[in-house]
C-alpha cells in the first residue's frame, strides 16, 4: 500500500486501529443485533426488519415519543431561562463571561445520580421543603413523581451545556456592532432582532443541539425524580438488554434513536458552517 | 485662507463646557467648541487623550458628566443616539457581518420603514457615488477588501442621511497607499454631499490633509483650535508643535542681557518679539525653515556642527547636524540638496521671524 508509506496515515494507524475496536466495532455490533430475529444471540442468522416493525407494532414508541417531547421542552424551557443569564453575564462580566458561564458547569463534578437525590430530599415529604413547610402549618402535595418535576430535573441537569455555547455566541457580537445599528437609528428591540440574535445565532444553535442530543438520553431524572411516571426510550432499551434478554429490539431502538439524532444534528450544522463559526474569535 | 464655512453659517454643534469624568479620570475636561455648518472639523490627540469619549457623546453613546451639547442651539444630552440626527463611522467599522452590502447601506432605512424598491435605488445610487462596483450589491460584507468596507461603512451612514456625521479613526487600521487614497476621497465626498463631519484621528498629517479646522486636544482639554494653516505655522504649546512630524524643540531660558539662551547648543537665539512675562520654555523650528550658510552668509541665528547622518524623505532630504552633544534636524528639497561630506562642519542658520516660542 503506497499510502502507507506516507508518515501521516502510517503514524495515524495506532489510533485507527483504537477507533475501528473501540468506537466502529461496537456501532456495527449494534445495528447487526438489531436486524436478527428478537430474543437471539447471534448475529450469523438472516437479517430481518422484525425488531423495528415491534417498535411500531409495540408499546415502544411511546417511550420514543416522550424521550423527544420532553428533550424538545428542556431545550425550549432551557432557552427561556438561559438567554437572559448568558446575555446578563455577557454585560456584565465581558470577556470574563466565559470563565464565569464555566463555573455553572462545577456541579458536572458531582455525579448526576447524587444531585437528583438531593432535589428528592429537598422536594419528598418531611423533606426540606415540605419539612419546613409543616412547621408553620402548610402541608401541600409533594411535587416529586409528577411529570413536570421530570422536566425540572432535566432542566436543571442540562443548563450549563445551553448556558455555555449560548454565552459564547453572545459574546461573539461586537459591542461596536451594536452601537452601531443603534447609531443607524434602530430600537432597542430592533438592535436584538437585527444584530444580537443573528450574530449570537451560531452559540444559540450549539446550545440548542448539545442540549437536545444529551436529553434525549436522559435516563435518571424519569427514574429518580419522576418515580418511573414516564418511561423514556433508554429505559426501554436498558430494560431490553437486561430484565427482557431482548438485544436485538434494545439495538433497534438504539439504532432509531442514534437515526433521529443524527439527522438532526446533520440538517442543523450544515446550515451553518462550523469552521467560520469558531475561527472567527 | 482654506476653504473654511464658519464666517458663512452659524454653529450646528456647540459644546459648552463638556465634561466626562470616570472615577477620578476626568477623560473630557471643561470643552467649549462651536462647529460649524458643513465644515470638516478634526479632533487630533495621541491615545487617551479623551477625543474617542467626547466623539461618543457627541454622538450620544456616552454620557456628558456635565456640561452642554447643543444641536441648532437645542440642548440634546438627553437625546439617545438613536434620536439624534448623527452617525458614526466607527474604527472598526462595526459592519454587519451576516448581511450582504447592500443590506448594510439600508439597514438605517429599512429601519425607518422605507419602502424595498426605494431602499434598493438609494443604495445603489450612494454605491456609484462611493464607487462600490452595482454587482456588490449582494456581496457579502465579509468578502470585502479594506477599502470596499470603508466606503461600505460610509454609504451605510450616509443612508441614514444624518446632519452630521461623525468619524472614530476609520483609516487607522489601512495601509499608507490606500489611506492617501480614502483620505481624498472622504474629503470629496464632504464637498458633495455638504455635511458636517467631525473626524477624529491621532495623526496630524491626516487631519492636515482633510481639515477646514483642527482641534488638538491633550489630557482632556482641546488645547488649541485653528485651521491646518494656524496649527502649523503657530502651536500654542510645545505638544502642539511636536505633534506634527519632526521637528526642532530647543528648551530656552532669558539671559541676563534679555535674550534667549539655549544651554544645550551653548548658544543666543533672537525671534521678533519676547512675549511679555516670559522667562523659560522652548523654542520651535521647523527643519524646513533651516538653511545651510556659506562661509559668506549672514543669518540672525547659527549654528556651527557636523552632519551626522542624512535620510531620504521622498521629495526631501532630511540632514542630522550634530553640534555637540545636541541633534539639530534640517530638511532640504530633493534639488536643493546639501553636496557636502559627512562629518564636514558646516554653519546652519535660520530667521528669528520662521521660529515659533512657546512658553511650556
Amino acid at each position: 500500500m503506497a499510502m502507507l508509506r506516507q508518515p501521516g496515515p502510517r503514524n495515524a494507524i495506532p489510533l485507527m486501529l483504537l477507533m475501528l475496536v473501540g468506537f466502529a466495532a461496537p456501532l456495527l455490533a449494534v445495528i447487526g443485533f438489531s436486524l436478527v430475529p428478537a430474543r437471539s444471540f447471534s448475529l450469523w442468522q438472516m437479517p430481518t426488519l422484525e425488531n423495528y416493525a415491534g417498535v411500531f407494532s409495540g408499546t415502544n414508541y411511546i417511550s420514543f415519543v416522550y424521550s423527544l417531547v420532553f428533550a424538545a421542552l428542556t431545550v425550549i424551557v432551557l432557552a427561556v431561562v438561559c438567554y437572559p443569564v448568558a446575555l446578563g453575564l455577557v454585560r456584565v462580566f465581558g470577556k470574563w463571561s466565559m470563565f464565569m458561564s464555566l463555573l455553572f458547569t462545577i456541579p458536572l463534578f458531582v455525579s448526576e445520580n447524587v444531585r437528583l437525590y438531593g432535589w428528592v430530599l429537598f422536594f419528598i415529604k418531611n423533606g426540606v421543603l415540605l419539612g419546613t413547610l409543616k412547621t408553620i402549618g402548610i402541608e401541600p402535595e409533594s411535587w416529586l413523581f409528577t411529570q413536570s418535576i421530570i422536566l425540572f430535573g432535566m432542566v436543571y441537569v442540562y443548563l450549563p451545556f445551553m448556558l455555555f455555547p449560548m454565552t459564547l455566541g453572545i459574546s461573539m457580537v461586537p459591542k461596536e456592532t451594536r452601537d452601531a445599528a443603534f447609531d443607524l437609528g434602530a430600537t432597542r428591540w430592533q438592535v436584538f432582532r437585527e444584530v444580537d440574535l443573528p450574530l449570537s445565532m451560531p452559540g444559540i444553535t450549539i446550545g440548542f443541539l448539545l442540549s437536545f442530543v444529551l436529553a434525549v438520553g436522559a435516563i435518571a431524572e424519569a427514574k429518580v425524580l419522576g418515580g418511573q411516571r414516564i418511561i423514556p426510550v433508554t429505559h426501554d432499551i436498558e430494560i431490553a438488554f437486561t430484565y427482557a434478554q431482548n438485544w436485538p429490539m434494545g439495538s433497534a431502538l438504539s439504532v432509531l434513536l442514534m437515526l433521529v439524532v443524527g439527522v438532526l444534528v446533520l440538517v442543523v450544522l450544515r446550515r451553518f458552517d462550523l469552521d467560520t463559526i469558531l475561527g472567527k474569535k | 485662507m482654506t476653504r473654511s464655512q464658519s464666517t458663512i453659517h452659524g454653529p450646528i454643534l456647540e459644546l459648552r463646557k463638556l465634561t466626562r469624568t470616570f472615577g477620578a479620570l476626568t477623560a473630557v475636561n471643561a470643552i467649549d467648541l462651536d462647529i460649524a455648518e458643513g465644515e470638516f472639523f478634526t479632533i487630533v490627540g495621541p491615545s487617551g487623550s479623551g477625543k474617542t469619549t467626547m466623539l461618543r457623546m457627541l454622538a450620544g453613546m456616552e454620557q456628558a458628566t456635565s456640561g452642554d451639547i447643543l444641536l441648532r442651539g437645542k440642548r440634546i444630552n438627553d437625546v439617545p443616539a438613536n434620536r439624534r440626527p448623527t452617525c458614526m463611522v466607527f474604527q472598526s467599522l462595526a459592519l454587519f457581518p451576516h448581511r450582504t452590502v447592500g443590506q448594510n447601506i439600508e439597514f438605517p432605512m429599512k429601519i425607518r420603514g422605507v419602502d424595498p424598491a426605494k431602499r434598493k435605488e438609494r443604495a445603489l445610487q450612494l454605491m456609484r457615488q462611493l464607487r462600490l462596483p452595482e454587482n456588490y450589491y449582494g456581496k457579502n460584507v465579509t468578502k470585502c477588501s479594506g477599502g470596499e468596507r470603508q466606503r461600505v461603512a460610509l454609504a451605510r451612514a450616509l443612508a441614514y442621511d444624518p446632519e452630521i456625521l461623525f468619524f472614530d479613526e476609520p483609516l487607522s487600521a489601512i495601509d499608507y497607499k490606500l489611506r492617501k487614497t480614502l483620505e481624498r476621497e472622504l474629503k470629496d465626498i464632504h464637498r458633495e454631499t455638504g455635511k458636517t463631519f467631525v473626524y477624529i484621528t491621532h495623526s496630524l498629517e491626516e487631519a492636515m490633509v482633510m481639515s477646514d479646522r483642527i482641534g488638538v486636544m491633550q489630557a482632556g482639554r482641546l488645547i488649541q483650535v485653528g485651521t491646518p494653516n494656524q496649527i502649523y505655522s503657530t502651536p500654542t504649546n510645545r505638544f502642539v508643535s511636536e505633534f506634527i512630524g519632526d521637528v526642532n524643540v530647543i528648551p530656552v531660558h532669558i539671559g541676563p542681557n534679555g535674550k534667549l539662551i539655549s544651554d544645550d547648543f551653548a548658544a543666543e537665539f533672537s525671534v521678533p518679539k519676547i512675549p511679555v512675562g516670559f522667562t523659560g520654555g522652548h523654542l520651535v523650528v521647523r527643519p524646513e525653515f533651516v538653511r545651510f550658510l556659506g562661509s559668506g552668509d549672514a543669518s540672525e541665528n547659527r549654528l556651527t556642527g557636523r552632519v551626522y547622518n542624512e535620510y531620504a524623505l521622498g521629495s526631501r532630504i532630511q540632514y542630522q547636524v550634530r553640534v555637540g552633544e545636541a541633534v539639530f534636524i534640517v530638511e532640504k528639497l530633493r534639488q536643493q540638496a546639501y553636496t557636502g561630506g559627512l562629518d564636514d562642519e558646516v554653519a546652519i542658520g535660520w530667521s528669528g521671524a520662521d521660529s515659533i516660542l512657546v512658553s511650556d
